[in-house]
């Protein structure tokens, strides 16, 4: 039996990454392709890299109920979760569904890894110090179970953290949920914050650039870190028959190749990107746009270029946007889901911001500069370590006809 | 909510205490139980990945080839759920210690074991298993959280769907803080729409969590391990019959019966 998936209405979004606040400094910042990233200038130990730094998290207060969850991964939450009224979508569907009909599936890959990290800083005599001795953030689940007590969810609450697919996958599960009536709507998303076990970590691996990364760039040096906060509101599209975004399918798998690389061949990506298209009812000349995950990582951007050189027909354009927000690994697929909800919604190719020189193996599909075009169907590529992959189809709803 | 309807055709258990399911079988039965060896076999994987595994890994990967073993399906094929309460809070303390010292020290090894889906990574690598797997995280709700996701993808996309759940014990300020103190995994192989393994209900409510009693030292286990939360969905499967109620969230629970067989 075909699976499908069941078109579901994206009736909110929003994004806060290095780029601002918001859809419309996400909106503001591609334009210009102004890139959000700065010299490190996070670590407790130096580390020669750039990062994409939302300003302003330290400042966050959360309110006074939820202080048992407070550090800074759970700040930039709340900071992401009070743009584009967002706080006021599911507040609405929260009312119209009662809360249990409502899930809650948030993917992140450290949580809030920083405040254990300060901890062991600050240990005293061999104890985590006062102010940190709270079992609330020092577990994977932290930023869920925040979320979830900040938007009253009585729903199903599940982490996702499959490194950098974990932001994507949430998408397929919540789809799963509606679809086999658990829940009525779902509120999906993510959060990484900057901490030193991912910039450290990706440092052992010889992962990170020491200049702005160069997603696509034949000189190409590795990564830059970044962090974002995004969040999306799925509803059926019968509860929301004009709701003017669709997500159309979501497509998953395993690489079944190395822990920190991915299969040079691609087998793996190109099976969650079928999958996707397959339960979209979509064939690759459908696709107008494709958000890549273009790390600037060598074996990713050569293992992505050649996979969209082989599947699809020259129409389809292609581009990463880590070059402006940097990579911010758990929160990946929500930021970039949000990039393309918003290049459908307003008609243009977002472009791969950062190259110097591109890759001589990138085909005609990059888009190096941003180009004006109308939309109907876009997808995320968003590949995890471990040999995660997810891939998400979105549309406008008068494009999303099932054969 | 329409109830999900799934068989399970294959069950894994691994714990200090218990080598696999027979042996919780043994201990409802008020038999003595042997302990296993205290290093985990978990036979898929190569020599050499079992030499690099962590425990956590380990104990996952026990539970898993025990369960698929029993449920006589070709790994490759089966989509996976690995969840977890607190994913490896061994490697996590090495972590912070040597970030609190010498960071550039960070092993690259070490450092790629870090991430929670880890054992979903050695898994599907040690099988060729190219079909979808999630690493998930419920806190204290993490196994009946992660039943309900691997229940409704095996419900929704009619396919064979294994859940891990683990969890091993925590050391240094972290493990002091968590207060993890015993290592368990389980595995479960749920399928949809087969004949065969046993049959479960699955329903969600807003009634508080219950079940049968269980022995003092399964209820010692749940109160030091949020994975062994799997017991007495376990102690049901093995008696064939009865019900209960398992933890998702803080507010919503997930209704479990034994169907009639057929």
């Amino acid at each position: 039996m075909r699976a499908t998936t069941l078109p579901l209405a994206v009736t909110a979004y929003t994004v806060t990454s290095a780029l601002g606040l918001g859809q419309e400094a996400h909106l503001d910042a591609l334009a210009q392709q102004r890139s959000g990233l700065r010299p490190n200038d996070f670590s407790s130990a130096p580390l020669a890299c750039w990062i994409g730094r939302v300003d302003g998290v330290e400042a966050i207060a959360l309110p006074a109920p939820f202080a048992q969850w407070d550090c800074r991964n759970n700040r930039l939450a709340w900071l992401g979760l009070n743009q584009d009224q967002f706080l006021h979508d599911v507040r609405t569907a929260r009312e119209r569904y009662g809360a249990h009909r409502v899930a809650l599936l948030l993917g992140t890959s450290t949580a809030s890894i920083a405040a254990t990290e300060e901890g062991y800083r600050r240990l005293d005599g061999g104890r985590f110090p006062h102010d940190l001795h709270r079992t609330a953030i020092h577990t994977p689940h932290s930023l869920t179970a925040f979320v979830a007590a900040a938007l009253d969810i009585g729903g199903p609450c599940l982490t996702i953290s499959t490194a950098c697919s974990s932001s994507a996958k949430v998408f397929a599960s919540a789809e799963r949920l509606i679809r086999m009536d658990v829940v009525d709507a779902a509120i999906v998303g993510g959060v990484d914050s900057l901490c030193e076990s991912t910039l450290f970590g990706f440092n052992a691996l010889e992962l990170v650039s020491g200049e702005p990364c160069r997603p696509f760039d034949a000189q190409r040096r590795g990564i830059s870190i970044g962090e974002a906060a995004g969040f999306a509101l799925l509803e059926r599209t019968d509860a929301c028959p004009d709701a003017p975004l669709r997500l159309l399918g979501c497509g998953e798998s395993s690489d079944a190749h190395h822990m920190s690389t991915p299969d040079p061949q691609g087998v793996g990506a190109e099976i969650a990107l079928r999958d996707a298209l397959d339960r979209a009812g979509l064939n690759v000349s459908q696709v107008d746009y494709i958000n890549l995950h273009g790390t600037a990582s060598q074996k990713n951007d050569a293992m992505e270029a050649a996979l969209v050189a082989r599947l699809f027909p020259a129409r389809t354009r292609v581009s990463s946007t880590k070059g402006l927000t940097g990579h911010t690994l758990g929160a990946a697929g929500i930021v970039e889901a949000v990039i393309t909800l918003l290049a459908l919604r307003e008609g243009f190719v977002p472009g791969n911001a950062g190259v110097l020189h591109a890759d001589p193996a990138c085909s005609a599909h990059f888009a190096w500069h941003n180009e004006p075009r109308p939309l109907k169907v876009a997808s995320s590529h968003s590949f995890g370590f471990g040999g995660n992959n997810a891939c998400l189809v979105f549309a406008h709803a008068d494009a999303s006809a099932h054969p | 909510m329409n109830a999900l309807h799934v068989r399970v055709e294959g069950i894994g258990l691994w714990s200090p205490q218990l080598a696999n399911f027979d042996a919780l079988r043994q201990l409802l039965g008020g038999e003595k139980t042997e302990a296993p060896d205290p290093r985990p076999h978990a036979g898929a994987l190569s020599p050499n990945e079992r030499r690099r595994a962590p425990q956590s890994v380990l104990v996952a990967i026990e539970a898993a080839s025990q369960a698929m073993t029993m449920s006589g399906r070709a790994a490759d094929s089966v989509a996976c759920v690995f969840a977890s309460g607190y994913g490896d809070q061994v490697t996590t303390d090495y972590m912070c210690q040597v970030l609190a010292r010498a960071p550039t020290e960070l092993s690259p090894t070490r450092f790629h074991n870090s991430v929670h889906n880890a054992s979903a990574g050695y898994w599907t690598i040690a099988t060729a298993c190219r079909a979808p797997s999630s690493a998930t995280c419920g806190g204290n709700a993490s196994f009946g959280a992660s039943l309900l996701e691997a229940a409704a993808l095996a419900c929704a996309d009619h396919r064979a769907v294994m859940l891990v759940c683990s969890d091993t014990a925590g050391v240094g300020p972290l493990g002091e803080l968590i207060g993890c103190t015993r290592a368990l995994g389980c595995a479960l192989v749920l399928a949809p729409g087969t004949s065969k393994g046993m049959p479960l209900r699955l329903c969600t409510t807003t009634s508080p969590p219950r079940h049968a009693s269980l022995p003092s030292d399964c209820m010692t286990w749940m109160g030091d391990n949020p994975s062994a939360a799997c017991l007495p969905l376990l102690a049901m499967l093995a008696r064939g019959e009865g019900e209960c109620v398992l933890a998702v969230s803080e507010r919503l629970a997930l209704h479990v019966q034994m169907e009639m067989m057929t």
